[in-house]
């Protein structure tokens, strides 16, 4: 016999619990953190409809404008990330639909298609220099760089002595597993 | 290893972060073609040793496709460029011509480069 559904919505829960590893960085998975996919191109309201989910500009090609637990990045010519609290998502696709009403885009709440980590430390870029072909000696600070991690599509980013690198929610534990490899201590370069 | 420059986010990309997509600028000939000609469109791929232009997608970048230039005997690369020309621009055939004086595009009549 089936129940009627009537429970409330459980709490939103990341894709590993929290999980980290302390190596030779630390390894930290957060979130979860609201995400929407804005994709958009040449559309005249996409700086303001973005300013008021965000509160930052549109960013310029490859980078990402960051305020507090807010941001906005550059995913491709016709595609930003917007990241803003997992609450306030239902909020902010609103007032993407409102700005944008009668343009063509598509905004989509992707939040639990994702999983975040923090890899923190002095030598934080050494866990992700074994996993991407990606120079981060050149790599700028506020740029935001699409790659893969070994197999697998990721973005990262530098941010507060560190980088937070977004990857596939399917994919998290496997990207748990690179980084808590990558980052065993005594396997610095 | 080849690296190309993806033109739609400017990334020095690997080749691991990229997608090949084959021989570039195909005319695509379908309903009211000879069978000749529809079989050549669909089977028929050049497979120079020298100057050869591909489609290229930046998979695990911005996802976008885009056409590249280069040597498939030295793996030396002209250059890249967006995927919404019929034809190599002008800057690149001048430096594939730079590099390779006998070289000739063959798409043309005479051989000779586009004005
Ligand atoms: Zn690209």
């Amino acid at each position: 016999m089936s129940e009627p559904v009537s429970a409330p919505v459980s709490a939103p829960v990341s894709a590993l619990g929290g999980a980290s590893f302390q190596g030779f960085a630390t390894i930290r998975e957060i979130g979860p953190l609201g995400m929407i996919t804005l994709r958009a191109k040449g559309v005249k309201a996409l700086g303001k409809a973005v300013k008021a989910v965000t509160g930052t500009k549109l960013p310029a090609p490859r980078r990402i404008e960051v305020n507090g637990d807010r941001a906005c990045g550059w995913m491709s010519p016709d595609e930003y990330l917007l990241i803003v609290p997992y609450a306030e998502v239902s909020a902010a696709l609103a007032s993407l639909a409102k700005s944008l009403a009668g343009e063509h885009h598509l905004a989509a709440d992707v939040s639990d298609a994702r999983a975040i980590f923090r890899v923190e430390g002095d030598k934080a870029a050494d866990v992700l220099r074994k996993l991407s072909p990606v120079d981060f000696a050149t790599l700028e600070p506020g740029e935001l760089r699409r790659t893969r991690a070994a197999q697998v599509a990721a973005a990262m980013w530098a941010e507060g002595g560190g980088f937070t690198l977004v990857c596939f929610r399917s994919v998290a534990a496997y990207v748990m597993g690179l980084l808590t490899h990558s980052a065993q201590p005594g396997s610095e370069l | 290893m080849l690296i190309l420059t993806c033109p739609c986010c400017g990334v020095m990309a690997d080749e691991t972060e990229l997608s090949p997509g084959y021989e570039a600028h195909l005319k695509r000939f379908g309903p009211g073609s000879t069978p000749e000609e529809f079989e050549a469109y669909m089977f028929a791929r050049k497979n120079p040793k020298g100057v050869h232009f591909e489609r290229w997608r930046h998979t695990y970048g911005c996802g976008k496709w885009f056409l590249a230039a280069r040597c498939t005997a030295t793996l030396e690369v002209f250059g890249t460029y967006p995927a919404q020309v019929s034809e190599p621009p002008a800057d690149i055939i001048a430096r594939i011509q730079a590099r390779r004086p006998d070289w000739k595009a063959d798409w043309q009549p005479d051989g000779k480069a586009p004005k």
